[in-house]
């Protein structure tokens, strides 16, 4: 602990337990939390899913959930005892001495009430200003979060907003009253990369300048490291380590910290580094990179009809580009990755090339024949269907909730292969699970029983039960924790070199393609900006975009790999 | 990575049969944990039971009249009274069972099979179809329910199949509806498009696979609409379509006893409205009992 | 001008369902099997005068011609002649109207004074009494058929209790009908300052409108319920108790106003039910509306007026649904202009 003894804590929990009441019976979310926020100070609450970290806070706040109870353990703020607290005591403190920001802003803001009443509320309850200066204070506000144009964004919906300018109100509303305490509840997911860095920027200057503490908790270690003084790493609702930053980083002592600094990918060097020691295997071989290009796609264009019905159409409005003219090509035994933020077009660049969508122009040749030749519908019937395939990005909703994890991996079998005997469907399946690693009992399962990595390891062992020449893997990790995406993607290294597929890898992260691909392709509004070998593209990038993306990564200081990745040759 | 070495023909029969057994336990399951759904179930059996045993088991002829028993309170011999031409008010319900049911499975039956269908294929496909289909459902749906059922009968003529059609008619938009938008939120849902991948026709992914996942809450509406449209029957045959005297239909019942309930004989119309009550409250009960079957989530 | 322009949009999307109503209305009555000339010459015609009716009614025309002339029958506000009274239907129709539409707004009032704040007091206070008896109304109400809750309710109210007056209609005999100002005899009555026929007429009014109002409470009690609790359980409503707002403002202003779009939206449902149920009630409690118009036109087989009644209920609903449409585009600035 390093918190001075001279200055007492601005929060302090200690020994905290809250329980949710299920029908299953009581359920321990939090189990006996120390943690204390000094005046000034950021920490960080680090944990996967179900560590218990958002549980934490929505205790603090006392605005958990009907089900959740504060079984034992203090809250003190400020002097205050906050965990028996009377409600209208709690009410007076929130908005005004705490805060709170959550994830998802769009969906955080009343969305049938303006942004400037929302945040003239809040001063109007804490009696920050009267009725008639609340406007002024509220177009204020706006300003000090850097919206251009407060005066006219006062009288905005939120559904007018873009994420980033809706997670700035949010931002507004919960500093409107100069809290004491901020605290931020995974700010930055579900928005861009770049929309990220401006928002956490944002927070840091603020609270800085008003001194205020933060708690910020979130997944993302990096994220942590770079913006926090003290973390505490949380896991299955304890908290395992707290330390200053720097001595986390360079010297964890808890085995899951380890694990979970491992996992993060900005540290690696190779893919294995994502492992635990007990866990890495040699690297596989590196494959030869034939010459001979498995995929050309020239020119290829999207154009989507406007929003809208008769009414939009006669106003004449252009059809939307999302991808407009690009050009790459894929080589045999290559790892491509394709990256970009939202709306850039590489989803649907990379529906195009499995065939699910229909291009507006443009052709995508594979093994020399053109795909384009037969329509989306009608390619299921064609026999190069087999030899493409894909990974989904989200697992919960890429499997039948109808179907066992065995019916959904024998489906393309059934019906590609044209397999038809049962116990010959059942020792490929079986034989299938072995190789990404699924225990056999969980084949008879149904996807609601089966975490988010076991999921993910059915998508992958159904997309190449046929044996497909290319794989499109479309953001397969993004939903998983990091420790999971860690074996998930090691999974799919050594799938690659022992299938001898080429991959085209989707995603909005860096990091994770820098791992995993030879070359990267780089495209903003349906566009590409960038095109080369991973390592010079990540290391010395030549648009400014790259460059603005490579920018926005979290690069905690402490974190090994810092200054300028080194990346080996051989790679999975 | 376990290796758990398993004969795969056994595997492949012990998933088979435990596939009943667990379908089975699950019934089980759902009535052991919601008693309110298992208290619907028996009610349901129940109704059943006496619509197809109860005009054969029922003491006296629901058509036989007898001028000195009329309007007779309720006795031992007469359960549920007589009504103004003497004939036995209980039998007269009981056998009314049979028909009310009828009528109300058959419409339901028939709106849901050509609503979902009709429903699904608009939601799957768009385009002219579903232009189409969208004006015809609100071009019905553009009338106050009740009245155009009124029109229809009152245009087609009087009789029992009419009925069945305009109530069939009228509840088609809603199953349309609920198809249409269960059908269009997964059509381009991961597992659809992987099942793409896989080379599943449209055709055979619209029936094995989306399908199957709008049930609950096809479900639902189905369980809601069965009851409504017993109301919707029984409203009819209370103003004067559809049914005619002397059948036994409750509708017609409750509007034959209307006449006498101002003058203090209350057992003409109080049973069969009381029996049109509880048919209608057990199929409100069964939607949710019915939806947590048919959910693969609602599974441990 | 936004919201004027949306209105607009939704006036002209309503021209379209009026066309569709008078297309099916047509057809109900010429092209389903049926046989209109042999209905109005009666059981005792010959062929020959069957024929000269049917020229007579213009139905020997091939359809389209028949069409147009229902349509400019139409716009002429002529809707044929009813058989049992002799007097044009559009007459009949509007003489009856007014007790139609005090009976149901009446009802209406009633039911959404009671179902809303049901509503929102079961999601407030989830698993209390409220809510379980919330709950019970809901189940219960949507089960009860409305004619037999009428009857229940003369039974127990007129015959047992002696409370309420006898289902006659919308005065007693002992009073006469006050000059027409409005068509709602409890108004028409305050205005023309005769008390005693505007309690009359108040007390005739109770119990239909009662039983009406039962019907309608269930599907907007529960539908505010469901509204509430989703309103309640949202992320915005969770920055509003963040932010430490007040628990009023946080109920009224964040989940309420919120709650009402759906709410407001089921209402058009809950017209439909309305309209059908009141043709029920009308014919329990003997009111002299546009309902027992039509059920006694149906007796007698008089095709003209039941034609025109469910002409014009359509209408009605038609506007009604436009009412609520323009309501919910100036509560939700979130409505968009669309094809």
């Amino acid at each position: 602990m390093s918190t001075p003894l001279h200055n007492p804590p601005l929060l302090a929990v200690r020994d905290l337990c809250v329980e949710f009441a299920t029908r299953k019976g009581p359920v321990t979310a939090v189990r006996s939390v120390n943690l204390q926020v000094a005046k000034g100070e950021t920490l960080g609450i680090v944990g996967e899913s179900g560590s218990g970290k958002s549980v934490t806070s929505y205790a603090v706040m006392r605005i958990l959930d009907r089900a959740g109870r504060i079984v034992s353990g203090g809250i003190e703020f400020g002097g205050m005892q906050l965990h028996d607290a009377p409600e209208d005591m709690m009410s007076d403190l929130r908005g005004r001495e705490i805060s709170m920001i959550f994830q998802n802003p769009r969906a955080a803001l009343n969305p049938i009430r303006t942004v400037g009443k929302q945040i003239e509320d809040v001063l109007i309850r804490h009696a920050q200003a009267t009725h008639d200066q609340a406007k002024a204070k509220a177009i204020e506000a706006l300003e000090k979060v850097r919206i251009r144009d407060a005066a006219r964004r006062y009288h905005a919906y939120p559904f007018e907003l873009s994420g980033g300018m809706c997670q700035r109100v949010v931002i507004a509303i919960a500093l409107a009253c100069k809290p004491q305490l901020l605290i931020a509840d995974e700010p930055t997911t579900g928005l861009d990369v770049t929309t990220q860095k401006a928002v956490m920027e944002l927070v840091r200057e603020l609270t800085r300048s008003e001194g205020m503490s933060t708690l910020l908790i979130t997944h993302d270690l990096g994220l942590a490291g770079e913006y926090c003084d003290r973390i505490v790493v949380m896991e299955k609702g304890e908290v395992v380590e707290q330390q200053d930053t720097a001595k986390l980083f360079t010297f964890p002592a808890h085995p899951y910290t380890r694990r979970l600094i491992r996992s993060t990918p900005h540290a690696a060097a190779t893919i294995r580094d994502l492992l635990p020691d007990d866990l890495r295997l040699p690297l596989p071989s590196a494959m030869t990179v034939s010459s001979e290009p498995l995929l050309e796609v020239s020119n290829l264009v999207k154009e989507f009809d406007p929003p809208g019905g008769l009414l939009q159409r006669l106003k004449k409005r252009t059809p939307y580009r999302a991808v407009a003219g690009i050009s790459f090509s894929v080589a045999r035994g290559e790892s491509v990755g394709l990256v970009g933020e939202s709306g850039c077009g590489k989803s649907t660049t990379s529906a195009m090339v499995m065939r699910l969508l229909d291009a507006t122009a443009g052709s995508i040749r594979f093994k020399g024949q053109e795909l384009t030749a037969v329509s989306a519908a009608a390619f299921a019937r064609s026999p190069l269907r087999r030899e493409l395939q894909m990974v989904f990005q989200d697992p919960h909703e890429s499997l039948n909730p109808r179907a066992t994890a065995a019916q959904s991996i024998a489906d393309p079998l059934i019906r590609l292969e044209g397999m038809s005997n049962g116990a010959e469907i059942r020792a490929r399946v079986e034989a299938l699970a072995t190789q990404v690693g699924l225990q056999h009992e969980l084949l008879d399962r149904l996807p609601h029983q089966l975490s988010g990595g076991q999921k993910a390891r059915v998508g992958i062992a159904r997309a190449i039960s046929t044996k497909p020449e290319l794989l499109i893997l479309d953001e397969p990790t993004a939903a998983l924790d990091v420790s999971v995406q860690a074996v998930v993607l090691n999974l799919l290294a050594d799938l690659k070199a022992e299938f001898g597929m080429s991959y085209l890898f989707v995603s909005h992260d860096l990091e994770v393609v820098r791992l995993l691909c030879d070359r990267v392709i780089v495209m903003r509004a349906g566009c590409i900006v960038e095109e080369g070998q991973a390592a010079r593209v990540l290391s010395a990038p030549q648009a400014d975009y790259t460059r603005e993306l490579l920018a926005a990564i979290p690069r905690p200081a402490h974190l090994p790999g810092h200054a300028a990745p080194v990346v080996e040759a051989v790679r999975a | 990575m376990t290796d758990t070495v398993m004969n795969p023909s056994m595997a492949a029969a012990a998933s088979r049969s435990s596939s009943w057994s667990r379908g089975f336990a699950h019934f089980r399951y759902v009535m052991t944990s919601n008693p309110v759904t298992f208290l619907a179930f028996v009610m349901l059996a129940a109704m059943i039971a006496v619509a197809v045993f109860g005009p054969s088991l029922v003491p006296h002829d629901p058509l036989a009249t007898a001028a000195d028993k009329a309007l007779k309170p309720p006795t031992w011999q007469h359960w549920f009274g007589t009504d103004q031409l003497g004939r036995d008010v209980f039998s007269r319900v009981v056998v009314a069972t049979r028909l009310d049911l009828l009528i109300s499975v058959s419409a339901v039956a028939l709106s849901f099979v050509c609503g979902a269908l009709m429903g699904a294929c608009a939601g799957y496909w768009g385009g002219w179809f579903d232009k189409l289909s969208g004006r015809l459902l609100d071009t019905i749906m553009a009338f106050p329910l009740f009245v155009l059922a009124m029109g229809i009968v009152a245009a087609a003529g009087n009789t029992i199949q009419n009925i069945v059609i305009a109530t069939a008619i009228i509840n088609l938009p809603f199953y349309a509806r609920v198809a249409r938008a269960e059908v269009s939120i997964r059509r381009n849902a991961g597992y659809v498009q992987a099942a793409r991948l896989s080379g599943n026709s449209e055709l055979r992914i619209l029936i094995m696979k989306i399908l199957p996942n709008t049930l609950p809450p096809m479900m639902v509406q189905l369980s809601l609409n069965m009851g409504w449209a017993i109301l919707n029957a029984a409203g009819l045959s209370f103003i004067g379509l559809g049914v005619r005297p002397p059948t036994a239909e409750w509708g017609i019942m409750v509007a034959e006893g209307a006449n006498y309930i101002v003058s203090g004989e209350w057992w003409l119309a109080l049973f069969p409205g009381a029996a049109l009550m509880l048919a209608v409250f057990t199929f409100n009960l069964l939607g949710d009992g019915l939806r947590d079957l048919v959910d693969p989530q609602r599974r441990t | 001008m936004d919201q004027l322009a949306i209105i607009f949009a939704r006036v002209l999307q309503a021209i379209p369902t009026l066309i569709g109503i008078v297309i099916v209305t047509f057809l109900l009555t010429r092209a389903l099997p049926g046989d209109p000339a042999a209905y109005f010459a009666g059981a005792s015609a010959t062929p020959e005068s069957i024929a000269e009716i049917r020229a007579k009614l213009g139905l020997d025309q091939p359809l389209p011609v028949q069409f147009l002339k229902y349509v400019q029958d139409l716009g002429s506000g002529n809707l044929g002649q009813s058989v049992s009274t002799g007097q044009p239907v559009a007459t009949e129709l509007l003489k009856r109207l007014p007790a139609s539409l005090e009976l149901t707004l009446t009802a209406l009032l009633l039911s959404v004074a009671v179902a809303i704040p049901l509503g929102v007091l079961a999601a407030v206070r989830q698993d209390s009494w409220i809510d379980q008896l919330c709950r019970f109304v809901v189940t219960a109400g949507v089960s009860l058929p409305t004619f037999f809750t009428g009857l229940l309710l003369v039974y127990v109210f007129y015959f047992l209790l002696g409370v309420a007056p006898a289902p006659l209609g919308r005065l007693d005999l002992m009073h006469i009908t006050p000059p027409q100002v409005t068509g709602f005899l409890v108004f028409d009555s305050l205005i023309a300052r005769e008390w005693s026929t505007a309690w009359s007429a108040l007390k005739q009014l109770l119990l239909p409108s009662i039983t009406l109002a039962l019907f309608t409470l269930a599907p907007i009690a529960r539908m505010t319920r469901a509204a509430m609790l989703q309103a309640l359980s949202s992320e915005y409503l969770r920055t509003a108790r963040a932010a430490g707002l007040s628990r009023g403002r946080v109920l009224m202003v964040y989940a309420f106003r919120n709650a009402l779009l759906p709410v407001v939206t089921t209402l058009g449902m809950v017209f439909s039910f309305t309209l059908g149920a009141n043709v029920l009630v009308e014919k329990v409690f003997a009111w002299p509306g546009i309902g027992s118009f039509a059920i006694e036109a149906l007796v007698v087989s008089d095709y003209a007026a039941v034609q025109g009644f469910v002409l014009s209920m359509a209408v009605l609903f038609v506007l009604l649904n436009l009412v609520i449409d323009t309501l919910y585009t100036l509560i939700d600035p979130r409505v968009q202009v669309d094809g």
